[in-house]
């Protein structure tokens, strides 16, 4: 801005010097004080009612407008955010809804398994008896069993040794000897197989 | 067309002669262009204050950024207190730019390149201040001339300055707006007279010279409008804020 200056006005040096040694007029017409008092009167009126007019009709108005402007915009991001708070607590809302049916769910899951479990262990137990009653039940008939059958078998061994005896020698052999034998040896063999 | 390129600056009577007693109030050629720019000014404010949309069209813009850039001018170097005078300064910034800015017409006239003119609005500022700070501080606006810090020996000397320094302030300011406008435009006459007198064979170096010389005095114009509201600006928080 300085170097512009300082050009300028050694151009207007040498131009104000060119003029004023060509110039029938004499220089510079801005010293000429014929159009001052004009100039000066005409400055004053379009300049005064360029103020007046401008700070009456015309700066309230753009000074309004901005300030609308600036209110409505304030006004649009303050909507903006109630609405974004509105959706956030919807947000809040709906991950609660969630939260307590997955609650609820988990409880229903936990009481179903609790009564099944129940239910499993109450069957288990009547099974349990069931077969326990029957194992009992089993047990004395094997016993019963065990008991009865060297009878039995004293009593087919000496029935069988009859009739082999018969068929072999053919001759009816008295029945307490033979069981008396029997008996002996079942003694014997029930000492061995049975350990009684 | 004279060659001589300070004839752009005559003013000449334009229509009849009035005279009120001995004084003359001819309209010129100076005051046809002083009421176009009030007039230019007035309609494209008014029209661009017209519409309050919420998106602005385009010269709505216009008015809206001036507005803003001279607010935010104003509250940057005079302060909050420098508002009521927003008007002022405002009118004052567009006037002196468009007068700026109409001289840069070819075969216009710049308001702004007379001596009268720029002293005038000056001398109005300088006044106006000096009445804005007597009535703000009283006599206090005084110390305005005695600066803190500076030792008793130099005081005399220093507000000697000080006084010459604001007196000197509405020649500075009108000679700076004034000097500017009228060496421009000599010297873009001077560059065209060359162009001319060079002819078609060595005119063309002056002729580029002209155009960049056009867009330099462009952007003269505007940045003398700003420099003059902003020292006006300077001149009013002096008034407003005493503390120098």
């Amino acid at each position: 801005m300085r170097i512009d200056l300082f050009f300028k006005s050694i151009l207007f040096l040498f131009a104000a010097s060119a003029c004023a040694y060509g110039a029938e007029s004499g220089g510079m017409p801005q010293l000429d004080p014929e159009f001052w008092i004009s100039q000066i009167f005409w400055l004053t009126i379009s300049f005064g009612f360029l103020f007046v007019f401008l700070s009456k009709f015309v700066l309230p108005r753009i000074s309004e407008n901005l300030e609308n402007r600036k209110s409505q915009i304030l006004e649009n991001i303050e909507m903006a955010e109630n609405h974004r708070e509105e959706s956030e607590a919807k947000i809040k809302e709906y991950e609660k809804i969630i939260e307590d049916s997955r609650l609820k769910a988990k409880g229903i899951i936990n009481d179903a398994k609790i009564k099944i479990k129940s239910e499993i262990n109450l069957k288990k137990d009547a099974l349990e008896n069931e077969i326990n009653s029957e194992i009992v039940l089993a047990e004395k008939e094997i016993e019963d069993l065990k008991k009865r059958s060297p009878d039995k078998i004293q009593k087919i061994a000496i029935d069988t040794s009859k009739d082999l005896l018969k068929q072999l020698i053919g001759a009816d052999i008295n029945q307490s000897s033979i069981s008396a034998i029997v008996e002996d040896l079942s003694k014997k063999g029930r000492d061995k197989y049975y350990g009684v | 067309m004279a060659a001589n390129p300070m004839y752009q600056f005559n003013v000449y009577r334009i229509g009849p002669e009035i005279k009120i007693g001995d004084v003359d109030l001819s309209f010129t050629n100076a005051s046809l262009f002083m009421v176009v720019s009030s007039i230019l000014i007035f309609v494209i404010f008014k029209i661009g204050s017209k519409k309050n949309s919420l998106v602005p069209n385009k010269i709505q813009l216009l008015a809206e950024l001036s507005y803003t850039f001279v607010s935010k001018m104003i509250s940057d170097t005079a302060g909050i207190k420098a508002k009521p005078y927003f008007s002022f300064i405002f009118s004052l910034f567009m006037f002196v730019l468009f007068c700026n800015m109409l001289g840069m017409i070819p075969y216009s006239f710049t308001v702004t390149s007379h001596i009268i003119v720029t002293f005038v609005l000056a001398a109005f500022i300088f006044i106006g201040v000096t009445i804005i700070g007597f009535i703000k501080h009283g006599f206090g606006y005084l110390k305005l001339f005695v600066p803190s810090g500076v030792p008793m020996v130099l005081l005399p000397l220093i507000v000697i300055i000080e006084i010459i320094s604001y007196l000197s302030r509405p020649i500075s300011l009108s000679v700076r707006l004034f000097a500017n406008m009228m060496a421009g435009h000599t010297m873009m006459k001077v560059f065209g007279g060359f162009v001319v007198s060079l002819g078609v064979v060595g005119g063309w170096l002056p002729l580029s010279f002209s155009v960049a010389l056009t867009g330099l005095e462009i952007l003269v114009a505007f940045l003398q409008a700003y420099v003059f509201a902003i020292l006006t600006c300077i001149y009013l928080n002096d008034a407003l804020n005493l503390h120098h």
